[in-house]
């Protein structure tokens, strides 16, 4: 049942409160060849409720990216993918999340290992305060994806040429990571969380904190890592969802509104909120 | 966009910048006095630096100077070795004090009569004998030769060739007869009386005797006391603060734990020292006055500083490098040891530093356990008797003589040294660890 009270003020903007209900996402949730799959996911931090019924699939090798006004719970959700939510002690996660059929928190589950399988890249980008090769190569040394030397060297390089990121600092992969410009620092992450060859990765907002040219240069990246990875990208810009992926997601207070091919939902969406966010009449 | 008012747009802001530009004028003399106020208070701090520096060192570099009378002795073999073999058994039991007396006499024929005699004796060390002794024990072919030596003087003589015997005194008021006096000026002038480096200070232990004092003794106790304590106060205090601050639940329990690790940072430290009394030399059956024992009474008392400074510098570390170390896969003693400990260690050498330093100066804690002690041997090891400097310093500051009172301000200086080269190595390690991000 979808209610709407409106207002009209002088400048002609409509202002309101639309509800919808949990749980009945329009367009197309489910996928024919899902990676991850999520059922009735309800994340909750102490009594607030942020993360509302939501139930939706990952597709291999897709990009799919959320999409939705501030606090509307889509880092809360992807957080829950790989189980980052465990680090904050007032959040309760209930319902089902599986990779690859494991529910992921169940209880024989190694959270560990679950991190190497799905990769996360943050916000604000966060090298390691220790030089370029070193952050790289934490993640295979930890894992001990590598027999050797040589095989560490094989994977670092490898790694930070798929991030693109090679040429740029083959002559000092001795130097501190954080010394790299803030474009180079993210794309480092994405070597970073790619070395340990994951199956996912997330990507929170990984482009708000970074100049167009640098966004561009991710955004180029990620359509190539999708040869290899599923990736599931937040973010708060319109054109870059529409740029990057091939669903997206739209979530409104913590409900999983709509999810459909990128192409239609920035063009003709089926649901009404959907379409007040796209044309900018609030969030 | 409404404006009714043409003019209107512009006023407020013409407004502002007036009542800016009023205040102006006083906030900026505010700044000054500020900054003025701060340099005063660091003028203060070192002028009294400074003040305290020359006086110690005003008062101490004298200590690194001693008296030293050349005598010219002859080792007759019938004093020095009676058993007649040249061995050192019989070397020991010469009579070290006759051959001084013999030479004195040889330099001032005209003295006789028993007081007059001993009046000059007196004016070498008590300890000359033992010197001669082991010189020749050293090198038994110096019997039977005759060769100069020079011996540690009398700390009054020190006292009188430093000027700080009152030689206009009344006789009764001085320690040194005019008599005496005499013969030390004649002594001075024939070019046998010098002042040489006062080795002593550093080689011997505590001593009645000024001139014999030295500081190695309590200077390898307090050593071998600081050992203990950053051997055992760094791991147990670094384990604890990454422990509680990472790993531990945050419940009541917990609380309570940081509430009391705080009050024990503030308890009198001779309360540690009844607690080592009971727990270490009554239950546990500790040698007394072992440095073992004053050491682990300092880690009781150094551990709740190490704790409460590391777990701010724990704390100081950025949460997102944990969480790009957990998003990595790494688990949670991974992330702690591997990324956040690294980066909060320079907080936490800081600190352990500032303990030792801290336990360095101690004294109260040392008083129940028995290291408030005249103590005359060098302590070998970890289990000997021993005090400590800030203990000698007390104790010298205590005792009657003149010459202890610079020596006094020299083992100040010498402590000071220490906690000088301790706070260098501090900063070098911390520079050394620390990482920019």
């Amino acid at each position: 049942m979808a209610r709407h009270g409106a207002t009209t003020s002088a400048s002609g903007r409509r202002s309101g409160t639309i509800e919808v209900e949990p749980g009945k996402t329009v367009g197309i949730p489910s996928h024919p060849d899902p990676v991850m799959q999520t059922r009735g996911v309800n994340v909750y931090y102490a009594d607030k409720h942020a993360v509302k019924d939501v139930t939706l699939d990952i597709g291999r090798n897709e990009v799919i990216a959320m999409i939705g006004p501030s606090g509307c719970g889509k880092s809360t959700f992807i957080r829950c993918l790989n189980r980052m939510n465990d680090t904050i002690e007032i959040a309760r996660v209930e319902g089902e999340v599986t990779l690859e059929g494991e529910n992921v928190y169940d209880k024989r589950m190694d959270v560990v290992q679950l991190r190497a399988r799905v990769g996360m890249v943050f916000q604000k980008p966060n090298p390691f305060p220790k030089s370029i090769y070193e952050n790289v190569a934490y993640g295979p040394k930890i894992h001990g994806l590598a027999r050797d030397k040589t095989e560490l060297d094989e994977i670092v390089h490898t790694s930070l040429e798929k991030a693109g990121l090679l040429n740029e600092v083959k002559d000092r992969m001795d130097q501190p990571g954080t010394g790299l410009s803030g474009g180079q620092q993210q794309r480092l992450c994405i070597a970073r969380a790619i070395a340990v060859s994951p199956e996912v990765i997330l990507m929170d907002e990984p482009c708000s904190a970074l100049d167009p040219i640098a966004t561009a240069r991710i955004e180029d990246l990620m359509d190539e890592l999708r040869q290899n990875y599923t990736i599931a990208i937040v973010t708060h810009s319109m054109q870059q969802a529409a740029r990057v992926s091939q669903r997206t997601a739209y979530f409104h207070l913590g409900v999983l509104v709509e999810v459909d091919e990128t192409d239609k939902i920035f063009t003709n969406p089926s649901h009404k909120l959907t379409e007040d966010y796209i044309t900018g009449r609030f969030g | 966009m409404n404006s009714t008012n043409n003019g209107q747009p512009a006023a407020p802001r013409q407004a502002t910048a007036e009542a800016v530009r009023a205040r102006l004028k006083r906030r900026y003399r505010a700044e000054m006095r500020f900054k003025a106020y701060g340099l005063l208070a660091v003028g203060l701090g070192l002028l009294f630096l400074a003040t305290l520096l020359t006086s110690i060192v005003g008062n101490g570099y004298t200590a690194f100077l001693q008296t030293f009378v050349a005598l010219e002795v002859t080792l007759d073999p019938e004093t020095v070795d009676p058993q007649g073999d040249g061995s050192i058994e019989s070397l020991r039991l010469g009579n070290y004090n006759t051959v001084i007396r013999d030479a004195l006499q040889a330099q001032f024929p005209d003295v006789t009569g028993r007081s007059d005699r001993r009046a000059l004796a007196e004016l070498v060390s008590a300890g000359a004998a033992i010197q001669l002794q082991r010189m020749i024990q050293a090198d038994p072919s110096l019997l039977g030769r005759t060769l100069v030596v020079w011996l540690p003087a009398d700390d009054d003589v020190d006292m009188l060739m430093k000027g700080r015997i009152a030689r206009a005194a009344e006789e009764g008021d001085r320690r040194l007869t005019d008599q005496q006096i005499a013969w030390v000026d004649a002594m001075a002038e024939a070019g046998r009386l010098e002042k040489r480096f006062n080795r002593a200070l550093f080689t011997n232990g505590d001593s009645r005797d000024p001139e014999l004092a030295g500081i190695l003794g309590a200077a390898k106790g307090s050593f071998y006391m600081l050992v203990v304590t950053l051997v055992l106060s760094f791991p147990i205090g670094v384990a604890s603060a990454v422990y509680l601050e990472e790993f531990a639940a945050r419940n009541r329990f917990t609380d309570i734990i940081e509430v009391n690790i705080n009050n024990l940072a503030a308890v009198p430290s001779i309360v540690f020292g009844l607690l080592g009394l009971a727990v270490f030399l009554n239950f546990f059956g500790l040698p007394r006055s072992a440095p073992l024992v004053g050491g682990l009474v300092l880690t009781l008392m150094t551990l709740p500083t190490i704790i409460i400074s590391s777990r701010a510098a724990l704390k100081s570390v950025p949460p997102s490098i944990r969480e790009a170390a957990l998003g990595m896969g790494a688990s949670k003693v991974q992330t702690t040891f591997h990324h956040v400990v690294p980066l909060a260690m320079p907080g936490m050498l800081t600190g352990t530093i500032i303990g030792m330093a801290q336990a360095l100066g101690e004294t109260a804690p040392l008083l129940m356990i028995g290291m408030i002690a005249f103590i005359v041997d060098v302590p070998q090891g970890f289990f000997d008797p021993s005090t400590a400097l800030p203990v000698q310093i007390f104790l010298w500051a205590d005792s009657p003589e003149r010459a202890f009172v610079e020596r006094t301000s020299a083992a100040i200086i010498v402590l000071l040294g220490f906690l000088l080269v301790m706070n260098l190595v501090a900063v070098l390690l911390r520079r050394h660890f620390e990482r920019r991000w």
